[in-house]
């Protein structure tokens, strides 16, 4: 009888991801709210990191007609001590079937994993970046070239060599084209014959061969092939943040986190639209500089506070090193809202002409000490300035965090679709 | 000495070809064994967990339920509170077997000569399985499926599909016929009939015919209801069966799409009838080819001790106040039995040849295992083979629980004189799947009325539905027949313990 063994382990796996799409597809409203809960209580940095949800098992129960109660009857087996007849107390030992009514309630919620993208495509479900479809353009706009096989005509400076001569080759085969060590090998028999008869038979032979490998050339235009390429619209898939934070000394480590909190946010959802994420940090007190991210978060710095410098600080680096032809850039500025009366003029000056306009966004987070909710913040200085920016139609988003459980609706608000956005955000 | 099959834990694809040739040669040769030819494939536990999910098939239409069971089996398999099996066995022709790669050499020599051989001699040989499963048509018949299923998808929607399945899946395990009917199931033939159908929708289609004004419907006088029964094939157990053929409104790709889970619900049936059988047959038979195997010199003593390790395990049947004890194990109960068998074959005693004339002394032990293999279920096998010596060894006895009783759970039965048959029935009674689902038929339709479905469910020893999911299956069970139906649940003497009403939900247009 044949027996077939067959190693299945190479086949594509991923045989129940469309039943399991379904299935979240289904559960969609249920398991959104289970990942909002579960994205509150951890840190931003494991929101990467998928994992287990509970949903309540209700909306995916599936139920079938069952039966239960009435009288039962059962046969077990390691009977010890009981003889025909006897009576066993309902909930004491040796009734370990017996469990009460109640019994297979307990699962009335279901836990099961979710993948780091499932994770976050639910987690960034109804958030949408702003001014996207305004750059969508400019996004085709720069073209790349791709290789592409190969083609018969071209330019010479892309001929493909190894393709011509292994053509050639293969038609010098076919044709039984003499190579040289064969002429060669023909004429030193040649030399060496003495018989008059038989050189003129090997004469013969060597014109032949002579005159044939004359007609079937080493490389023929036939074989020639070159190089194709093609032109390929290449999105601008990269994106620079840069992160702008006073590091005065009126920050605490409270506020401080909660900008990292933002930032991280915004880098993971840019991350999910650009191939490509750089990251600028840039931290000021009364002068600005750039930072790695150890130095930004932790690093020890005082004196005042000139919010200015920082944006001169960015909009330099964004000419030397960041086009916006080639980069989209976001920037988003943390601070606790301090800033010196005589740099309001100046800051907003830069802002309005140098900064927004190569901006895709900016975003601006006012943090405050844990406790104080954000109405009880009275407005600081950098608020009402930005705000009077935004009034007269420069294209800020703000907020006000003084917990960290409001990041997370914080950061929903401001990406949402922009028309909803600014009506929210209008006092 | 032969040489051995393998040594150490490590296998190629060579050493399974050997070891399956071997186990091929005691199975057939020693054992006698009548199988489907054997197709045997590697998989990783990635895909052994894909394979849980679509209830073991390698192809399955498409469900949310099912990525519901795969999320859950991950989750517990990643946590490690579930160990994943060795193997799957699929009741086809060619019979597949899965086998993990994670297994030793060992455990693959029991996997395969317990599915590609146990199993499968099972499958081919009893008369359940030959009755109402088509080993042959099975797999593409789900191929169907799973494209019916798809294009039904494309042409009236994924929200659509859905809505019948969930309602099919619901009153699944009720869309089995329990009685042989007038013939074999083809399957192959199945899908052809589809097809036909269709197209033949397609040719006849004339939009002409839309347009012409109907004439007033006929009024008929009211029939008897014997006669009306009798049109409607009434009563019907099968609630599956009769949406299919006379609920008013559906469309026929939603009768298409009952019949599908109707095939594969009754393709699965035989199984849950047989699964002390079918494991004791596959345990026996993997024991006595290892046995064998070793006693040849062509596995080494270690391996074989690795091997009764995991037998054992497979076999243990914790007593009833060990906290890991959940029931009955169909392993250990079935291959107790099987070696039983043999031993009431070859050495019988004298209160084994009063209980079992028939087969105490015979000595052909793999004739009279082979014949009880191929003709009994769960059931009739327990009724009929479980020994007194069996029950004593396993100690075992009969609880009766009446909520009524204050004293409390009286020891019914145990394994003494006076209670092996009275045991043993309540055994076979607890395998009786016609027992342990709930009876529930259709009885009647107010045809000239309302057009209510009238449903009887008949309440054995008080067990009446769970109300919770009573309501929801009546409610898919309404939804495809688009109008009231109830449920009375009567008791033996037929008086009526409790209805049940409930209405169609509005169909929302385009959801």
């Amino acid at each position: 009888m044949p027996i077939h063994i067959i190693d299945r382990r190479l086949n594509p796996g991923g045989k129940s991801l469309e039943n399991r799409q379904r299935f979240l597809r289904r559960a969609k409203s249920l398991v959104q709210g289970a990942v909002k809960k579960t994205s509150q209580e951890r840190d931003i940095k494991d929101v990467l990191e998928g994992g287990e949800v509970t949903i309540p098992l209700d909306g995916m129960h599936e139920p079938r007609f069952r039966r239960e109660g009435g009288t039962r009857d059962m046969v077990l087996p390691g009977n010890k001590k009981f003889i025909e007849g006897d009576y066993l107390q309902r909930s004491g030992q040796g009734s370990a079937k017996n469990s009460g009514p109640g019994e297979g309630d307990g699962e009335d919620a279901f836990r099961f994993v979710l993948s780091r993208d499932e994770f976050v495509d639910l987690f960034l479900d109804d958030l949408e970046l702003p001014d996207l479809a305004k750059r969508k353009v400019a996004q085709t706009e720069s073209e790349g070239i791709q290789r592409a096989g190969y083609t018969t005509s071209g330019s010479p400076a892309n001929i493909s060599v190894s393709r011509t001569v292994r053509r050639a080759l293969a038609r010098r085969i076919a044709l039984k084209r003499p190579s040289k060590e064969e002429i060669e090998e023909l004429e030193a028999a040649i030399e060496a014959c003495t018989d008059d008869d038989e050189r003129l038979v090997l004469l013969a032979q060597l014109e032949k061969l002579k005159a044939k490998s004359k007609r079937i050339p080493f490389i023929d235009p036939l074989d020639i092939r070159y190089r194709r390429f093609e032109t390929v619209p290449k999105p601008v898939a990269q994106a620079v943040m840069f992160c702008l934070m006073d590091v005065s000394g009126s920050m605490s480590e409270h506020m401080k986190d909660l900008a990292k909190r933002f930032y991280m946010l915004l880098y993971v959802f840019l991350k999910r639209r650009y191939k490509h994420v750089d990251i600028v940090f840039i931290r000021h007190t009364d002068r600005a500089e750039e930072v790695d991210e150890q130095t930004f978060f932790y690093g020890p710095a005082s004196g005042g506070t000139l919010v200015s410098s920082a944006l001169q600080a960015m909009h330099e680096i964004v000419r030397e090193r960041f086009n916006p032809s080639d980069w989209n850039i976001y920037a988003a500025q943390a601070s606790d809202g301090d800033n010196s009366y005589s740099d309001g003029e100046l800051t907003g000056l830069l802002l309005t002409d140098k900064i927004l306009p190569v901006c895709q966004f900016f975003a601006y987070l006012e943090v405050g000490e844990s406790g104080g909710s954000a109405f009880d913040l009275s407005d600081s200085s950098l608020w009402t300035l930005y705000e009077r920016l935004r009034n007269s139609g420069a294209p800020l988003s703000m907020r006000k965090v003084s917990e960290r459980s409001e990041i997370f609706p914080v950061f929903h608000d401001l990406f949402q679709r922009r028309d909803t956005a600014q009506e929210k955000a209008a006092p | 000495m032969t040489e051995r099959l393998f040594e150490g834990a490590d296998w190629d694809f060579h050493t399974l070809q050997r070891i399956t040739d071997a186990c091929e040669t005691v199975a057939m040769k020693d054992l006698g064994l009548d199988v489907y030819p054997n197709q045997i494939e590697v998989i990783t536990a990635e895909q052994m967990l894909d394979a849980y999910s679509s209830v073991g098939m390698p192809l399955f239409y498409k469900h949310w339920s099912f990525g519901k069971q795969f999320a859950y089996h991950e989750a517990s398999y990643r946590k490690g509170l579930m160990g994943l099996a060795y193997e799957i066995v699929i009741n086809s022709s060619p019979c597949i077997s899965y086998l993990m790669e994670e297994n030793t050499a060992t455990m693959q020599t029991l996997v395969i000569a317990h599915a590609a051989f146990g199993h499968n001699h099972f499958f081919k040989n009893n008369y359940l399985f030959k009755q109402w499963t088509d080993a042959d048509g099975i797999l593409d018949y789900l191929d169907f499926a799973k494209n019916y299923v798809m294009q039904c998808e494309e042409r009236h929607g994924r929200i659509e599909v859905e809505r019948t399945l969930d309602a099919a899946h619901a009153l699944m395990s009720h869309g089995i016929d329990r009685y042989p009917g007038k013939k074999k199931l083809d399957l192959r033939e199945e899908e052809k009939r589809a097809g036909r159908r269709r197209q033949h929708e397609e040719e006849v289609f004339n939009d002409l015919w839309r347009t012409v004004p109907k004439g007033a419907s006929k009024t008929r006088s009211a029939i008897s209801l014997e006669r009306r029964r009798k049109l409607l094939g009434l009563p019907q157990e099968n609630l599956l069966y009769f949406l299919e053929k006379s609920a008013p409104r559906l469309a026929p790709w939603q009768r298409e799409l009952l019949r599908i889970v109707r095939h594969i619900a009754q393709y699965f049936y035989p199984q849950s009838q047989t699964k002390v059988m079918n494991e004791g047959t596959a345990t026996y038979v993997h024991y006595r080819i290892m046995t064998q195997l070793h006693q040849q010199g062509r596995i080494s003593d270690g391996n074989f001790l690795e091997f009764l390790g995991s037998h054992t395990n497979v076999v243990f049947q914790p007593e009833f106040d060990d906290p890991r004890f959940s029931g009955f194990n169909p392993y250990a109960l079935g291959f107790a039995m099987m070696q039983d068998i043999e031993r009431i074959v070859t050495s019988p005693s004298d209160e084994d040849r009063e209980w079992f004339p028939d087969i105490a002394g015979k000595n052909d032990v793999m004739g009279v295992l082979r014949d009880v293999w191929a003709n009994y279920r769960d059931e009739s096998f327990i009724a009929q083979f479980l020994s007194p010596k069996l029950m004593r060894q396993l100690r075992m006895f009969h609880l009766h629980d009446d909520p009524e009783e204050r004293a409390g759970i009286r020891v019914d039965a145990i394994h003494d004189e006076r209670g092996f048959r009275r045991v043993r029935r309540e055994l076979a009674r607890q395998h009786d799947v016609g027992y342990i689902d709930a009876n529930i038929e259709v009885v009647d339709v107010d045809l000239s009325g309302d057009r209510r479905l009238i449903l009887h469910h008949h309440v054995i020893k008080g067990a009446q539905l769970n109300e919770t999911d009573a309501k929801r299956v009546l409610q898919h069970l309404a939804d495809l027949w688009t109008y009231d139906v109830s449920l009375i649940e009567v008791d033996a003497n037929d008086k009526v313990l409790r209805e049940y009403v409930v209405s169609p939900r509005p169909i929302t247009a385009a959801a």
